[in-house]
């Protein structure tokens, strides 16, 4: 798969209070968690990002609370991809379980900026920043989680299961 | 080679597999799974698209609406309501009612449901607390919990140990809040990512149940996988009580302690009778400092509660700070027993009394202000003192509201001078 957007630069520590603020989690419809995605890291987000654009984190992206509805909001919002030097590991899991791609590229985290234009190719786990022209690398998935990432997730691994019980 | 606690409890919980290493991907088998109105319904929902006719034990998942209720609006009714239904239609028995219901990680060791060497997964990122039964606890995702209910599995990857080893004697009002402040403090919000912390040493001995609770209900604010206090006779002495309590299903079970030669990613040692009591400042759970370093912070709320501090000893400590002293007017203090149990012993001790005689309230148990649901929602520029565990941005309200995290003692006299104090200063 490959992704191409606009980078929305984040520093370190974004935690799920700030991507998706309690006040909206009686709720969870994605079409309404999207229209407050980020809203207390960026208040403006909504109004800046478009579809396909690309969140670049810091340290410890998606820290605090396991709500999946914050991978939800971002993934419903049309963000194709997330990078970042590390991420908190319940958003981790969440976002691979959801189909959220998600890439670890401590230098393309601190390199990338708010506007650049990034192509992430994730077969090949690399960051093409266009214009400036650099490639970054981005970590690879281990094995185990692959097999799960190309199953559309935890469902469509937990679906293949059933199917296979029931032949 | 030896084996830490957590990698022991992981090893024997994954069918087939002999051995097991940090960095190892595994499917284990799961005790206990939780889930909560907030984070229950999404798995719900993917639950039932699966199409499978029973949970894979109905014993074994557990729904406490903890969250939002009492319903604070239509939709939080909406939420609750696909929880009760749920459980009804798959026989779940362990489903808590309002009424009945308390703050989740207050609620399951109350309730004997959590066992030491247990494997559970909640989705609720403070499932790490019950890591204080001597279990394998970790916070997950609404998808992992619907896995869960399927399958009865969860994936995981084994995690290294950082070792905490506490030694001495707490001074007065220093408790087990206090100790793992100082720990958050010290390794940063992610200085223990995707690692487990194990706490051991002389000092717990002088740690009850609800002080370890409250250690390792905050190991997720350092980015650990779990935090976990391998099971002694305090731990045993609280669960045979709760066992013949409440009668669960499940009555035996063995304690795991780690191997003489386990090996450990790094170990660091606390001398905690050197300990003050500590508050974290806005807006990083580590950002915690001794409470005399905070002068003429004033405050507007207090808050005293939540799966962190919301215990009997919690209510205790609290109730001897405030006994025959008043509340500061321009302060208001909430007060949340966890649990039924908690609020009706609070109430038979005479410390419900205080509270309410001091100028606070005294309320049903709910998750309520910890999250910014509500019971006490903060409005722009105003700053709370609470015994919760997390003062990100806008955790409990307006984004530009302000919160200290403390442990019950220091929120009292807090809630009394009106400003950020110790006992000692009221």
């Amino acid at each position: 798969m490959k992704f191409k957007g606009k980078v929305h630069k984040f520093g370190n520590d974004i935690n799920t209070d700030e991507i998706i603020p309690a006040r909206y989690l009686n709720t969870s419809d994605p079409k309404e968690l999207a229209a407050h995605c980020m809203e207390d890291a960026d208040p403006k987000f909504v109004n800046k990002a478009a579809a396909g654009d690309i969140i670049v984190g810091g340290e410890n992206f998606g820290c605090g609370s396991s709500r999946e509805h914050a991978p939800i909001a971002i993934k419903a919002f049309g963000i194709s991809c997330i990078i970042a030097k590390s991420f908190a590991r319940i958003f981790y899991r969440n976002a691979i379980n959801i189909g959220l791609p998600i890439f670890t590229s401590a230098e393309a985290a601190e390199e990338l900026k708010s506007g650049d234009k990034v192509e992430v190719d994730a077969a090949k786990g690399e960051i093409l920043r266009s214009g400036k022209k650099k490639h970054f690398k981005s970590e690879v998935f281990p094995k185990f989680l692959n097999k799960m990432i190309l199953s559309g997730g935890l469902m469509g691994y937990a679906k293949k299961r059933i199917k296979k019980l029931k032949n | 080679m030896g084996h830490t606690v957590t990698e022991k409890i992981l090893l024997s919980h994954t069918k087939g597999l002999k051995s097991i290493a940090p960095g190892d991907f595994i499917m284990a088998n799961v005790d206990i799974c939780l889930g909560n109105d907030v984070t229950s319904p999404i798995a719900i929902k993917e639950f039932r698209e699966l199409g499978l006719s029973k949970v894979f034990n109905n014993k074994r998942v557990v729904l406490v609406p903890d969250h939002f209720l009492p319903a604070k609006d239509m939709r939080s009714a909406n939420q609750a309501r696909i929880l009760k239904d749920f459980a009804e239609e798959f026989k779940i028995e362990n489903y808590f009612e309002l009424g009945d219901m308390g703050v989740e990680h207050a609620l399951l060791p109350e309730r004997g449901l959590v066992l030491p060497g247990d494997l559970m997964i909640g989705a609720d990122s403070h499932t790490c607390t019950h890591g204080a039964v001597g279990v394998f606890a970790t916070g997950v995702g609404s998808t992992d919990l619907a896995f869960a209910m399927a399958f009865g599995e969860c994936w995981l990857k084994v995690p290294e140990t950082i070792k905490i080893v506490f030694t001495g004697k707490p001074r007065k009002w220093v408790g087990g809040k206090d100790l793992i402040l100082k720990v958050i403090a010290d390794l940063g919000v992610s200085g223990a990512l995707y690692k487990a912390l194990e706490f051991e040493g002389d000092a717990l001995q002088y740690l009850d149940m609800d002080d370890r609770f409250s250690i390792c209900n905050m190991a997720v604010e350092a980015g650990a996988k779990n935090g976990i206090i391998p099971a002694d006779k305090i731990t045993e002495k609280y669960v045979k009580a709760a066992i013949k309590k409440y009668k669960p299903a499940r009555k035996s079970f063995k304690a795991v302690k780690s191997d003489k030669g386990a090996v450990y990613s790094e170990v660091r040692e606390y001398n905690v009778s050197k300990l003050e009591p500590f508050v974290a400042s806005p807006n990083l759970p580590s950002n915690g400092k001794p409470v005399s370093s905070y002068k003429n912070v004033k405050v507007d709320q207090v808050v005293v509660g939540s799966c962190t501090n919301g215990r009997i000893s919690d209510m205790k400590i609290a109730a001897s700070v405030l006994k025959g002293k008043k509340v500061n007017p321009g302060v208001r203090l909430i007060v949340i027993p966890a649990t039924q149990d908690v609020y009706a012993d609070a109430v038979k001790e005479g410390y419900a009394e205080i509270f309410v005689k001091a100028g606070g309230t005294f309320c049903t148990p709910s998750c309520g202000p910890c999250l910014g649901g509500h019971m006490g929602i903060l409005f722009e520029g105003e700053v709370a003192v609470a015994t919760t565990n997390r003062n990100f941005v806008g955790r409990m309200g307006h984004p530009k509201s302000l919160i200290y995290l403390a442990n019950p003692a220091i929120a009292a006299a807090s809630a009394v001078k009106g400003c950020i104090a110790h006992p000692s200063e009221i």
